[in-house]
């Protein structure tokens, strides 16, 4: 009951939204890259907002299934197959014992989701199923999947209501700019007015040294009044950090729970999966909003989700349309 | 002491600066905040992060927002306690200094124009406050090295430095808590594990406690470790009232 890694893809691990609690004896975070992606794939499927998923980035896995049981499949497109046919994304998926699920590439975006409504069974490290591969903690064994890896499911498959109605307009991820809006500081003094300007007004370019950790920029040089250094203090998801280099760094998912560089200012929370979503060479615009805004926004995206979670409990309007039901369904007959 | 800062770092965390400097007495007024808000139970309050002069707080802006998180805080800051813990606790690690466990202890005895067995004394003579808890898990930030053993680190990084490696770099000294790459001069290895992922509490200790290093021989390194490994080991930790 669960399922075989016959691929395991590029950093496939297993996450939830992170372990909060230990930063103070040095344990990072870890969780999802894109939060708002996450919450989407579990939605879909009733599952608990907290409930652990695999997140895989720029290639997917390929998985058997073990048993029966439904998922989702959310983040940028990687035009996922099932058995070799194309499978709907953002969609309730019925999954039969023996299908085979595979990837056939980024279209757009750089990080997928699945989530499964029989729950991975994966214990619980100090609060989190999330995988901290530095620690070697928590997820599969503290580490990434590898090929042949089995992970079993917590509970049989589940009745979903309303299963021809679970399914959600994708988030598009194919812009080549994307602006984040960022909440100045904390350390923003540490910088010239001319560098916060820099900052706030050049394009900067998504380097290849992008991973879970953080995402190095290329750019205009943001100038310090005196250092980059200061004593290190806690670093929060989203920091941009910028060391004497003048290169803007935000530090992401694996970040380390502490650091040594001033932060100019702080992606705004729902703009993070924006950033995480985008490709090396993609340009990022930076705009200041207040911390108000900025909370107001991830308030909003509640609300948003909330209305989402509505509206798939609702009857398919869809209904009416014999071949598209009979395509969905076939496999609940079996 | 500077006035002290709530900054926002982004929408779910805000940072309280306790001014620029590194001091046992800034240091002590996180580890009372940190007890004072832990005592609070501020609802949305998720995590904490203190550090030497700072700390910083995450926090569900569903649950409270800024603002009224900034007044809360306000309010714990205007008590204006010094420091209400009444006890500290003072952790003894026992350490066997020199020879393969500590094979940089030469080196800290000539750079630093002493005998090895006075820079184990020197090491071993005083209690060292834990400002923070960062890097690795529960790899310590220790103050108050003697200047007398202050080292450089290595010019060529180790690759692997074992757990329970002894080490001192530049001004500051501790332990590994956990196999890593690292350019610490290592001056001796302790059989205690600092950080173990299968204890009920992972990690021995916590920022605002006491370590002290006490020298062992090879004969007894190796009895505690035996102990160690069958789990029978316990700490020995020193209260006293302040």
């Amino acid at each position: 009951m669960g399922i075989r890694v016959l691929k395991s893809g590029m950093l496939t691990t297993v996450q939830d939204l992170g372990r909060y609690g230990y930063q103070s004896q040095g344990f990072g975070v870890s969780g999802v890259m894109d939060v708002r992606s996450f919450k989407i794939a579990n939605l879909l499927l009733d599952n608990p907002e907290n409930e652990a998923v695999l997140e895989f980035t720029l290639v997917g896995p390929t998985l058997q299934f073990t048993s029966e049981t439904i998922i989702s499949i959310t983040g940028g497109d990687f035009q996922p197959l099932i058995n070799g046919e194309p499978a709907p994304m953002y969609t309730a998926v019925y999954m039969s014992r023996g299908d085979i699920l595979e990837f056939q590439g980024a279209r757009t975006g750089s990080r997928g989701y699945i989530a499964f409504s029989s729950y991975l069974d994966i214990p619980v490290v100090m609060g989190s199923r999330s995988t901290n591969i530095k620690c070697g903690i928590g997820g599969f064994k503290g580490r990434q999947l590898m090929d042949n890896d089995y992970l079993g499911f917590r509970i049989k498959r589940r009745y979903l209501p309303f299963f021809l109605s679970r399914h959600l307009e994708p988030d598009m991820f194919d812009q080549e700019e994307v602006t984040l809006r960022v909440v100045m500081g904390p350390q923003d003094d540490c910088f010239t007015r001319q560098g916060k300007e820099t900052f706030l007004n050049n394009p900067y370019t998504v380097t290849n040294e992008f991973d879970r950790m953080g995402c190095r920029m290329e750019g205009p040089f943001i100038a310090h009044k005196t250092t980059a250094d200061i004593i290190s203090d806690g670093i929060a998801f989203g920091a941009v950090q910028v060391p004497s280099h003048g290169k803007p760094i935000v530090l992401l998912s694996d970040r380390q729970t502490t650091g040594g560089y001033a932060k100019i200012a702080t992606v705004a929370s729902v703009d993070i999966p924006k950033l995480v979503q985008r490709k090396t060479e993609h340009k990022i615009r930076f705009r200041e909003i207040s911390v108000e805004e900025a909370q107001e926004l991830m308030i909003e995206e509640t609300k948003e989700l909330n209305r989402l979670r509505t509206q798939i409990h609702q009857p398919c309007k869809e209904v009416l349309d014999c071949r598209l039901v009979a395509k969905r369904i076939a496999k609940l007959f079996d | 002491m500077d006035e002290i800062k709530i900054l926002t770092e982004g929408d779910s965390s805000v940072l309280i600066e306790f001014g620029k400097e590194i001091s046992p007495q800034i240091n002590g007024r996180i580890t009372t905040l940190v007890r004072m808000i832990k005592g609070q139970q501020i609802e949305g309050v998720t995590d904490l992060i203190p550090a030497f002069c700072s700390l910083l707080i995450n926090y569900d802006p569903r649950v409270i927002r800024f603002e009224a998180l900034k007044r809360r805080l306000e309010d714990l800051l205007k008590l204006d306690v010094e420091s209400t813990r009444s006890d500290i606790r003072i952790f003894e690690i026992p350490v066997c200094y020199g020879g393969t466990y500590g094979p940089d202890l030469e080196n800290i005895a000539r750079h630093g124009g002493l005998t090895e067995k006075e820079v184990i004394q020197i090491h071993a003579s005083r209690d060292y406050l834990i400002y923070m808890l960062g890097f690795l898990p529960g790899f310590s930030y220790l103050g108050g090295l003697d200047e007398r053993i202050h080292t450089p680190r290595l010019a060529n990084p180790r690759i692997r430095i074992p757990a329970g490696s002894v080490g001192i770099g530049g001004s500051q000294t501790g332990i590994y808590p956990l196999d890593s790459p690292g350019g610490w001069q290592l001056l001796g290895m302790t059989p205690v594990k600092t950080y173990d992922p299968h204890r009920e509490e992972p990690i021995l200790f916590e920022a605002g406690d006491y370590i002290r290093f006490v020298p062992v021989s090879e004969k007894e390194y190796k009895e505690i470790k035996k102990q160690v490994d069958a789990g029978s080991y316990q700490c020995i930790v020193h209260r006293k009232e302040v």
